[in-house]
């Protein structure tokens, strides 16, 4: 069962303060993951307040780095929850877990990051293996930057 | 500490090695008298085959394929605990 709507908020707005795009409806989804191009971050979010605790200012910390992906959208796990499978669906190749985070390139999976390799580990440390990730994968400056 | 209150391990994905043919991979929830509990955990069994490195690594690259929610495993049957991101995938 969803958490309250009032509850989340907060975890919400903290993502789309970083410039992420919110996908809530299945419509919402398939227009931005379907034939999708260019480079993207797809952000699972979660409630769990360790995990996505860190997760978040992960990506904040990221995405200060000169590349990037052109696009940041994000679904949140056990609120939207037709919108989060349906977002799973264009990463079916991985096992659902939540915080995660996809990147793709032209609709491919090029990396993806998964709950248990952020689980204990610091935004800076989380943030420093993304930019890693943003250079061999993105390689340079997004022209629609978040 | 990742969970402050809690056990070390606690809200870390792990695998748990035995001394038989079972291997699990899932969250470290807690260990008590019962044994090592852990969530969301996929499980492997050598004597069905396939190499328990193998369903190591790809948990790692690939995330867990959760079978069973909450397992218990009993102390005496653990012979080894790792942080499942600390496999090379």
């Amino acid at each position: 069962m969803p958490y309250n709507p009032a509850l989340v908020a907060p975890m919400r707005e903290e993502m789309v303060r970083l410039g992420a795009k919110e996908l809530t409806t299945l419509a919402e989804v398939d227009a931005a993951l379907g034939d999708q191009k260019g480079t993207m971050l797809v952000f699972v979010n979660s409630v769990c307040g360790c995990a996505a605790g860190n997760a978040r200012p992960a990506l904040r910390l990221a995405l200060e780095h000169p590349v990037l992906p052109q696009q940041v959208v994000t679904v949140f796990a056990g609120q939207d929850v037709e919108a989060t499978s349906r977002a799973r669906q264009y990463f079916a190749e991985y096992q659902p877990s939540s915080p995660s985070m996809a990147l793709l390139r032209d609709g491919e999976v090029v990396h993806f990051v998964h709950r248990h390799q952020i689980e204990g580990r610091s935004p800076q440390a989380i943030a420093g293996e993304l930019v890693k990730a943003f250079d061999k994968h993105f390689g340079t400056k997004a022209e629609a930057a978040v | 500490m990742f969970h402050p209150g809690h056990q070390d391990l606690h809200g870390i994905t792990v695998v748990v090695e035995t001394g038989g043919a079972l291997t699990y991979v899932g969250r470290f929830d807690v260990e008590d008298e019962a044994g090592v509990h852990l969530l969301d955990v996929g499980v492997h069994d050598a004597a069905h085959g396939g190499s328990k490195d193998d369903y190591v690594r790809r948990s790692a690259r690939f995330g867990v394929r959760v079978e069973r929610k909450h397992l218990v495993v009993a102390r005496s049957n653990v012979s080894r605990i790792t942080r499942l991101a600390e496999v090379e995938s």
